[in-house]
């Protein structure tokens, strides 16, 4: 299986999760540099977090319009899996690749804490190792979580099943608690919990690491 | 020419006599740039004047020490070929003024100490001291400290693992923001500031340079009065994605074998950076400050020299290496610029347009600062409490009140707008005995801790000063690592009154003593004076910083009771001392007495001891005691796991005194039944006091019977803070 980390300056995250791909995958992903224009023949390309151009104008907004990212966007809709963790998460909105947009969390200040999460549903490549129901916990770090989209674009989503996880409490203003959200195909997956943060027991917890076990599985 | 005055000499915060050295340096009249640059170079913030003559005496060796003082930062050696790099530093005068700029810049000036000698960021600590909660400015203080703390620290992706945060109204006028960070590095690749290499380039990289914080050094170097707001623009503005790439580009290079000498610019900027590695090198520097990036035009040689604008860097590169580095600092988006060459003259030489705005000789400059032995008087010492004469108080009320007080309530508040995870090493979060995270890619963890218990150092500065290198000492011991050194942050009023002078005098000959017998030396430090509004001081705080390393994570320990039908055990002697104890303070209302004596000799074989069984692998938990007493430290295992615990009392002593008593060198453990007589045996073997105190389980914390849910506990320890900060909960 071959796996690309992509590396806009002020991500902060990258390291995190090759390090949970590489106890899934065997083998440290491939990381690419934003400024980068082409991209080899892969099977999975994360979307990292951090604070990419410093969160500057908006979060991900910046970072969307790296060169990078329209070899990003060109390869998820051929069907590439791509991965989106928080400040990707905002990046992939930010570049149209998934629908919605992230604002400034409902109490206005950084949450760092484990929370409570739902899996909508196991079929996709990503929760294939999950049940449909099952409750997680992953740890979230971000100041601009608050999930947002219209009433019509809420309605079709929960409607094509784009729903990913959901806030068993919601804990930064997410409309319908949603936390991660995938695009029609469902090959897209943006979320803002951090699963790359519970994937090893002496970290505290392992509910994170079934995803990446399931990508590899699918993808090898 | 700026014709100069004695005025303009005081405003440069320079005595006469100061200037009369000044004089007799230069060999004739200053001007306005090389007066400015004097006044930074010899404020109490660069030049340690009033201190160094103390600091000195402080332990600063061991075999594991790679650098001590005078550095960036402290080197330890952790084995494996890797070394661990720390310093704390104080942003206290700034962070008063204008709360987020002056933490979040005191994170980013400390972050740079660190990876200015080749090591990268792996943990942030803070400790925080704020005015009483019901002064009218501590609340808006509290939340600008910690949002500016985690804007910076968050943005740079370096964890912020542990903290101490306490309020009393002797920070009114003045808040303590003490910063810490710890770094990895390679060994064999750490890089020092001395300048070497007659002709070799200086180059400036970074930020531009602005006209923010000029002064700033010289703020710091004096004492508020009621226009402390106006000093503002003497605040920097912090830029944490700069800095981000600023370490990246900095390791990158560093990877490389092009620097020959690197020094960040904190304070006093331009000045200091190239003062200090051109005396360290005996060298001398031109530099053409036309070539300096600046962000607005029309900046004076003056104001160049003494800007304080953040995430700049100073280096000396080997020759023909520009060009490694310019494309390193191009492909990170940073300014790059060689400024000037090194000089065998000894003299820093600016110009200006072409002229030449300031000469000056640099050793006397960096060496010659004026050195003050102060006048100083002993600290009258306060007789010792008697527990007959401190009020029993019933032991659940005392308990609720003790964990719901502002000093012992949860600071979840605070450490949950800190990422703390990030990195993917931690395995101790905030909110245990000391944070930890492990050395990536090996068994190897680092924990670090930052203690201080100010209303000991004021009432014994010296008893004091032990206490806050053996608390922090104690509290590495508690997760099972072993103390290799500390950093210290020595927070003061002013040093001119004889009365403060003692204060530091006796808290640095304490915490000399302790770091002598623990072996446990002192590597890096920072000295934070003048810390007093109109006359009022704050209560001495010699923080201390301190590293430890766990040589496999998976022996160690941490605080939450795992299992119920556990036995607890209390290791070290209790008298029930309750003199200035938070029970006599919170509960009694009370701010009296002598502090618990620290036993430095038995601090150590405790200590000793708790890692050797926690190595043993039969701890299951693990525990300092400090503020509150055994109970409250009970407490506080049960309300992180849930699990309640029954404890009994000897007859010996009232209750309130053996509950609540600050007895130092204690620590609670548990342990399986089953383990517990073994573990008792060895404690007698290593002369110290050991007594089974209880048993875990249970929905409640209950000595001899009397109990408070830990639920209850949990609500009133958990709720203090969010309610003080007004936070409401989020609606859907």
């Amino acid at each position: 299986m071959k796996a690309a980390v992509i590396v806009f300056p002020g991500s902060n995250c990258d390291r995190d999760v090759a390090v949970a791909l590489k106890a899934s995958m065997g083998h440290m992903p491939l990381m690419v540099w934003h400024r980068d224009t082409e991209l080899p023949l892969l099977d999975l390309i994360v979307v990292p977090g951090g604070f990419s151009y410093g969160d500057y104008l908006r979060s991900g907004a910046m970072a969307a319009h790296s060169p990078i990212m329209r070899e990003v966007k060109t390869r998820a809709e051929q069907g590439v899996p791509v991965l989106g963790i928080c400040n990707g998460f905002q990046i992939l909105t930010e570049a149209g690749l998934l629908p919605g947009a992230l604002m400034r969390n409902a109490g206005l200040k950084f949450i760092c804490r484990d929370v409570g999460l739902t899996v909508e549903h196991s079929d996709s490549i990503f929760t294939a190792k999950y049940e449909a129901g099952q409750s997680l916990r992953i740890p979230v770090a971000h100041h601009d979580g608050n999930y947002f989209a219209d009433e019509e674009t809420l309605n079709r989503i929960e409607g094509n099943g784009q729903v990913a996880f959901r806030y068993a409490e919601n804990i930064n203003g997410s409309a319908r608690n949603i936390a991660g959200v995938y695009n029609e195909k469902r090959n897209v997956l943006g979320m803002m919990p951090h699963p790359e943060r519970l994937a090893d027991p002496e970290l505290g917890g392992t509910d994170g690491k079934p995803m990446f076990d399931a990508l590899v599985e699918a993808l090898s | 020419m700026t014709q100069i005055t004695p005025e303009i000499v005081a405003q440069h915060g320079l005595k006469p006599e100061e200037y009369e050295l000044v004089l007799q340096i230069m060999g004739r009249e200053p001007n306005l740039t090389e007066l400015g640059i004097f006044s930074v170079m010899w404020s109490e913030h660069c030049s340690y004047k009033s201190s160094k003559k103390w600091l000195k005496t402080l332990p600063t060796e061991a075999p594991w020490v790679i650098c001590g003082p005078g550095e960036n930062a402290g080197v330890v050696d952790i084995g494996d070929g890797q070394a661990a790099i720390f310093k704390m530093e104080s942003h206290n005068h700034p962070s008063y003024i204008e709360p987020y700029q002056g933490a979040a810049t005191g994170v980013g000036g400390i972050l740079r100490d660190v990876f200015t000698m080749g090591a990268r960021p792996v943990a942030n600590v803070n400790a925080l001291r704020f005015g009483e909660p019901s002064h009218p400015k501590t609340r808006h203080l509290v939340a600008g400290v910690v949002a500016g703390i985690g804007g910076y620290g968050n943005c740079v992706g370096v964890p912020t693992i542990a903290g101490q945060t306490s309020f009393h109204s002797s920070y009114n006028g003045n808040i303590l923001v003490n910063a810490m960070t710890v770094g990895l590095a390679e060994k064999d690749n750490i890089f020092y500031s001395a300048a070497a290499g007659v002709g070799n380039a200086v180059v400036y990289f970074g930020s531009k340079t602005g006209r923010d914080g000029i002064h700033g050094a010289t703020m710091a170097s004096a004492e508020f009065s009621e226009d402390a707001e106006e000093k503002r623009p003497t605040v920097q503005v912090g830029d944490p994605f700069t800095e981000k790439l600023l370490i990246e580009a900095c390791l990158e290079l560093m990877a490389t074998d092009a620097i020959v000498a690197i020094q960040d610019m904190g304070a006093a900027g331009l000045t200091s950076s190239s003062f200090e590695m051109a005396s360290k090198g005996g060298l001398g520097i031109e530099m053409d400050l036309d070539k300096v990036p600046m962000r607005e035009e029309g900046m004076s040689a003056y104001e160049i020299m003494l800007s304080e604008s953040q995430e700049r860097m100073l280096m000396v590169l080997k020759p023909g290496r520009e060009e490694i580095a310019r494309r390193i600092m191009e492909k990170w988006e940073l300014d790059f610029a060689i400024v000037g060459r090194l000089t065998e003259t000894g003299r820093m030489v600016l110009r200006r347009h072409g002229e030449i705005v300031a000469d000056l000789p640099i050793d006397p400059l960096a060496k010659a600062a004026p050195e003050y032995d102060r006048p100083w008087v002993p600290s009258t010492k306060r007789p010792v409490v008697k527990t007959e004469d401190v009020p029993a108080k019933p032991v659940d009320e005392a308990l609720k009140t003790l964990i719901g007080c502002p000093d012992l309530a949860s600071k979840r508040w605070i450490w949950e707008q800190y990422d703390h995870m990030v990195m993917g090493d931690t395995t101790h979060r905030p909110g245990g005995d000391a944070g930890v995270v492990r050395v990536h890619g090996t068994r190897k963890a680092l924990a670090v801790t930052t203690d201080c218990t100010p209303r000991y150092v004021l009432a014994d500065p010296q008893e004091g000063g032990r206490q806050a290198v053996a608390e922090a000492y104690r509290n590495l011991c508690a997760v099972g690592a072993r103390p290799l050194a500390v950093t210290d942050n020595l927070n003061f009023g002013n040093p001119e009154k004889p009365e403060i002078m003692g204060q530091i005098v006796e808290a640095i000959r304490g915490m000399g003593q302790a770091c002598e017998d623990l072996d446990f030396p002192v590597v890096s430090g920072n000295v934070s004076l003048y810390n007093e509004t109109n006359g009022q001081p704050i209560d001495p705080t010699p923080q201390i910083g301190a590293l430890g390393l766990i040589e496999d994570i998976s022996k160690s320990t941490s605080l939450p009771f795992k299992k119920a039908g556990q036995v607890i055990i209390k290791i070290g002697e209790t008298k029930g001392w309750l003199g200035a104890s938070l029970y006599l303070r919170e509960v009694c209302g009370r701010e009296e007495g002598a502090p618990p004596p620290v036993a430095l000799h038995r601090e150590r074989r405790a200590g000793e001891f708790v890692r050797e069984q926690i190595q043993a692998g039969i701890v299951t938990a693990c525990h300092d005691v400090s503020d509150g007493g055994i109970l409250v430290a009970v407490a506080e295992m049960a309300m992180a796991s849930g699990i309640g615990a029954k404890l009994h009392a000897p007859a010996t002593l009232p209750a309130h005194a053996w509950a609540f008593g600050e007895d130092q060198g204690r620590y609670i453990l548990t342990v399986e039944e089953s383990d517990a007589a073994a573990l008792m045996e060895a404690a007698q073997e290593y002369d110290l006091s050991v007594r089974i105190i209880g048993t875990t389980g249970g929905d409640s914390v209950e000595l001899d019977g009397v109990g408070v849910a830990v639920s209850e506990l949990r609500k009133i320890n958990e709720g203090w803070m969010p309610q003080y900060m007004g936070a409401t909960e989020i609606v859907a």
